[in-house]
C-alpha cells in the first residue's frame, strides 16, 4: 500500500473528527449521569461566543439548578446558522425533552422543526428574536427592540432640543439583509426622534433630510469604526449617531476620535451589557437602552419547567404578542420627558 | 514540438513581473485580444491597477471628497489589517494552497497579546512578541500538518479555524479587552503622523514596509523563486532540486507571524481586542489575493497585485458610500468583481508561451 502513514494519519483524523462530532455538537452542561427523573430543558441560541448569549446561558442554567431542571445547551457556529439549530431541535425532541427555549438565526427556516417539536408535545419558547410568524411558538420572550431604539430616540430629541441643535444624524445598522432586531431598532430610534419612519418594516426608505446616510457594521467594533469613517467623510457635519450595539457604538467612537470629533457628537446604542455601561460612564456613548437577557432565559426556564409539572402554558404580555422582558435606559445626562437610570444603576443591572 | 500550457511551464521570469519574451512568430499581426492577453500575462498587476485607477476617477466624479488627502489617507487606514492578512495569504496562494484560518489566527493572535499585556501583566514588549510568536507557532501548525501529515490545504485550514476560533472563545471568555487598560505599545500601530498632506498610521506604514519587504523576497531572493516553483509545478521543483516541504512549511510559518502582525495593527485601530471582530476576514483576504491578480492555481501573481486587490476592496467601499450608494450594492460590486478577476485568470492562463 502506497503511503501508509498518510493514510493512518488521515484515518485518526477522520475518526477524531467523527467522534468529536458524535460527542461535541452541543456544549452540554450534562450534570451527572443519565436521564434520571429531571425534566430536561433545551436552550438552543445563535452562538455561543456573543456575549448576550453567553450570559443567557448562565441565567439559564442558574434557573435551571433552582427549578431542579436538567438544562442542555447548543449554538450555531455563526449567527444564520440555522442547520446546527434544526439538529439541535432533534437531538432535544430524540431525547426526550420537555421544551426548549430558541434564540433563531433565521426566523422563517427554523418553523418546520419547530412545528415538528411542538407535534412531539414539547413547549417551545423563542427569546430575544421572534420567529415568522410569532405565533409558531408557544411564547416569545424578548426585548422590545422597537421600544428599545425609540427610548434612545426620544432621550436624543429631548438633548438636541434643549441644545437648540439641528440634528445630522448617522445611521449605523447590523447589515444590509432587513434583520428584524435591525429594523426595529433603526425605526424605533427614528420614530422616537420625530423622523417619519415610512414603513416601519424597511430600513432606509426614511427622506428626512437630517439624515445623512446609512452604513452597516456587522455589530462589532471593526465595522463600526469603517462605517463611522465612510459616514463621517460624507458629511463632516454629523453630531448625532444611532449605532446597532455598543461594540459598534465603540468602533464608531474611535473613529470620531481619530477625526478630533468625539466631543461634538452624541453615540446613542442599544445593549446593556456590562462594557456598553462603563462605556456610557466614560461619555463614549450618551445613552444606551439596556435589555435583561438572563431575564429572557429565567423566565424561559422557569415556564418549561412549569409546564413539565403541570402542564401550564405562558402568557403573553397584556397587549403585546410576547412576553416583554423590559427594557431601561441608562444615561448619565437625564433629559426630561424621558424616564432613566444612570450608569451607577447599569453598572449593577447589566451583563457581560 | 508540442506548444506547452502555462500550468507545466518551469519557472521564468515572467512570473515575478518581468517581461515576458517575446516569439518571434511572424505569421501575420498578432489581433489586439492576444496581444492583451500576453500584455496581461507578463504583468499580473496591469489589470487590477487599471481597475483601481478607473475605480479612483468615477468615484471622485461622484462626490468631490473621493479624491482628498484625508479620504485617501482613510481608505488606507481602513484597508492596511486586510491587507497585511492577505500578503500572508498571497504567498500561500501562490504555492496553490490556501489558508481558511486566517481570521482565527489574527483575531486569537490579538485576544493572547493583549490578555498578556493586561490580565498577565506582562510588559508591552513581551506581551507583543509572545502573540507575534503565537501567530507563528498556529502558521507553523497548519504548514507541519500539510507538509508532514500531507493533508490538503483547504482541509487542514479548514480544520484549524475551527480549533483556533474555539481557543479564541475560551480564553477571551468573549470579553472585549479595552486598548486603555494596556500599555501603549499595544495600541502604538494606530497612532497617526502627517506626511505630506496625508495622515498615515504607524499601521499603514509597517503594512507598506512589509509589502515592500516581500516584494523584494519574492522577486530577488532564491526563497522567492521556490515558492513560485512550488506553486507552478511542485512536482517538477522537487525534481529540479528544491526542497518543497521546506518551501511550504515556511510559507505557512510566515503567514502566521504576518497575521498576528496584523492583529497588533487591528488593536490600535480599534484601541481594543475583540474575540467577536474579523467575522469576514477569511474571505475578505481571498478576496484581495484574487482581485490582484494572484492565480488560485499557484505560480503566477504576486504581493504588489495583493495591495492593489485590498485598496479596490476599500476604494469601493468608501466610494459607494460617498457616492450615496445603497450598502447592499457594495457587496454585489465586490462579487462581480472576483468574477471578473477569476475570468480573466483564466482566460490570461491560455497564453501560449
Amino acid at each position: 500500500m502506497q503511503h501508509p502513514k498518510r493514510v493512518i494519519a488521515l484515518g485518526t483524523v477522520l475518526g477524531l473528527a467523527l467522534f468529536s462530532s458524535a460527542c461535541g455538537g452541543d456544549s452540554g452542561t450534562d450534570s451527572g449521569s443519565g436521564s434520571g427523573d429531571k425534566p430536561l430543558v433545551g436552550l438552543i441560541t445563535k452562538t455561543d461566543t456573543n456575549p448576550f448569549f453567553v450570559k443567557m446561558k448562565e441565567g439559564a442554567q442558574q434557573a435551571a439548578d433552582q427549578a431542579g431542571v436538567k438544562l442542555q445547551s447548543f449554538a450555531g457556529k455563526q449567527d444564520g446558522d440555522n442547520e446546527a439549530q434544526v439538529q439541535a431541535i432533534e437531538s432535544l425532541i430524540s431525547a426526550g425533552a420537555k421544551g426548549f427555549l430558541i434564540t433563531p438565526s433565521d426566523s422563517k427556516a427554523i418553523v418546520p422543526s419547530i412545528d415538528k417539536a411542538r407535534q412531539q408535545g414539547l413547549l417551545v419558547i423563542a427569546l430575544d428574536t421572534p420567529t415568522d410568524p410569532a405565533n409558531a411558538v408557544d411564547a416569545t420572550f424578548a426585548t422590545d427592540n422597537y421600544q428599545a431604539g425609540k427610548l434612545i430616540g426620544q432621550w436624543a430629541k429631548a438633548k438636541f432640543d434643549k441644545d437648540g441643535k439641528q440634528a445630522k444624524i448617522a445611521m449605523l445598522d447590523l447589515n444590509a439583509n432587513q434583520v428584524s432586531v435591525d429594523v426595529q431598532r433603526d425605526q424605533g430610534f427614528l420614530e422616537g426622534f420625530g423622523v417619519d419612519v415610512k414603513d416601519k418594516t424597511k430600513i432606509g426608505d426614511e427622506a428626512d433630510p437630517r439624515i445623512t446616510g446609512h452604513d452597516v457594521t456587522d455589530g462589532a467594533e471593526d465595522g463600526g469604526r469603517t462605517a463611522m469613517e465612510n459616514l463621517l467623510q460624507k458629511d463632516p457635519a454629523i453630531n448625532l449617531v444611532y449605532t446597532i450595539n455598543e461594540p459598534a457604538a465603540a468602533g464608531a467612537y474611535q473613529a470620531l476620535k481619530a477625526a478630533g470629533k468625539e466631543k461634538a457628537v452624541t453615540i446613542v446604542s442599544v445593549d446593556g451589557g456590562c462594557p456598553g455601561v462603563d462605556n456610557v460612564k466614560a461619555g463614549v456613548i450618551g445613552a444606551t437602552s439596556m435589555q435583561f437577557p438572563l431575564k429572557m432565559a429565567s423566565l424561559g426556564v422557569e415556564a418549561i419547567s412549569k409546564f413539565a409539572k403541570d402542564g401550564t402554558k405562558p402568557q403573553a404580555t397584556a397587549g403585546k404578542d410576547f412576553v416583554d422582558t423590559g427594557v431601561q435606559l441608562i444615561t448619565d445626562q437625564p433629559q426630561t420627558g424621558v424616564d432613566a437610570k444612570d450608569s451607577a444603576w447599569g453598572k449593577e443591572n447589566c451583563w457581560g | 514540438m508540442a506548444t506547452q500550457s502555462s500550468q507545466a511551464t518551469p519557472p521564468s521570469p515572467e512570473a515575478a513581473g518581468g517581461r515576458p519574451e517575446h516569439d518571434f512568430d511572424t505569421s501575420g499581426p498578432e489581433s489586439f485580444g492576444l496581444r492583451v492577453q500576453h500584455l496581461l500575462h507578463g504583468n499580473p498587476t496591469l489589470g487590477p491597477l487599471a481597475v483601481l485607477i478607473v475605480a479612483i476617477l468615477a468615484f471622485s466624479l461622484a462626490n468631490q471628497r473621493f479624491f482628498s488627502a484625508p479620504n485617501l489617507s482613510l481608505v488606507l487606514a481602513q484597508v492596511t489589517v486586510i491587507a497585511v492578512l492577505a500578503l500572508g495569504q498571497t504567498l500561500i496562494i501562490l504555492t496553490a494552497g490556501i489558508d481558511l484560518s486566517v481570521g482565527a489566527i489574527a483575531v486569537f493572535s490579538s485576544i493572547l497579546m493583549a490578555t498578556f499585556a493586561t490580565k498577565m501583566g506582562l510588559p508591552g514588549i513581551l506581551a507583543l512578541l509572545l502573540g507575534l510568536t503565537a501567530g507563528t507557532a498556529m502558521g507553523a501548525l497548519n504548514g507541519f500538518l500539510v507538509t508532514r501529515i500531507k493533508l490538503p490545504p483547504f482541509i487542514v485550514t479548514l480544520g484549524t479555524l475551527s480549533i483556533f476560533f474555539s481557543l479564541n472563545s475560551v480564553v477571551s471568555k468573549s470579553e472585549t479587552i479595552r486598548g486603555s487598560d494596556m500599555p501603549n505599545l499595544m495600541t502604538w500601530t494606530g497612532t497617526t503622523i502627517p506626511i505630506g498632506g496625508f495622515r498615515l498610521t504607524y499601521g499603514s506604514i509597517i503594512m507598506l514596509l512589509l509589502f515592500a519587504a516581500f516584494y523584494y523576497a519574492l522577486s530577488s531572493t532564491a526563497w522567492g523563486k521556490h515558492v513560485y516553483a512550488t506553486g507552478d509545478d511542485i512536482e517538477s521543483a522537487r525534481l529540479a532540486g528544491i526542497r518543497t516541504n521546506r518551501v511550504l512549511f515556511s510559507v505557512y510559518t510566515v503567514a502566521g507571524l504576518l497575521y498576528a502582525t496584523g492583529a497588533w495593527i487591528l488593536i490600535g485601530r480599534l484601541a481594543s481586542a475583540s474575540p467577536n471582530v474579523g467575522v469576514d476576514y477569511n474571505l475578505d483576504s481571498i478576496t484581495a489575493v484574487v482581485l490582484g491578480g494572484t492565480s488560485l492555481f499557484g505560480g503566477r501573481g504576486g504581493v504588489l497585485g495583493t495591495l492593489i486587490g485590498a485598496l479596490i476592496v476599500g476604494v469601493f467601499r468608501n466610494g459607494l458610500q460617498l457616492a450615496g450608494v445603497e450598502v447592499v450594492w457594495q457587496g454585489f460590486a465586490i462579487g462581480l468583481l472576483v468574477l471578473i478577476a477569476v475570468s480573466l485568470d483564466q482566460w490570461i492562463r491560455k497564453v501560449k508561451t
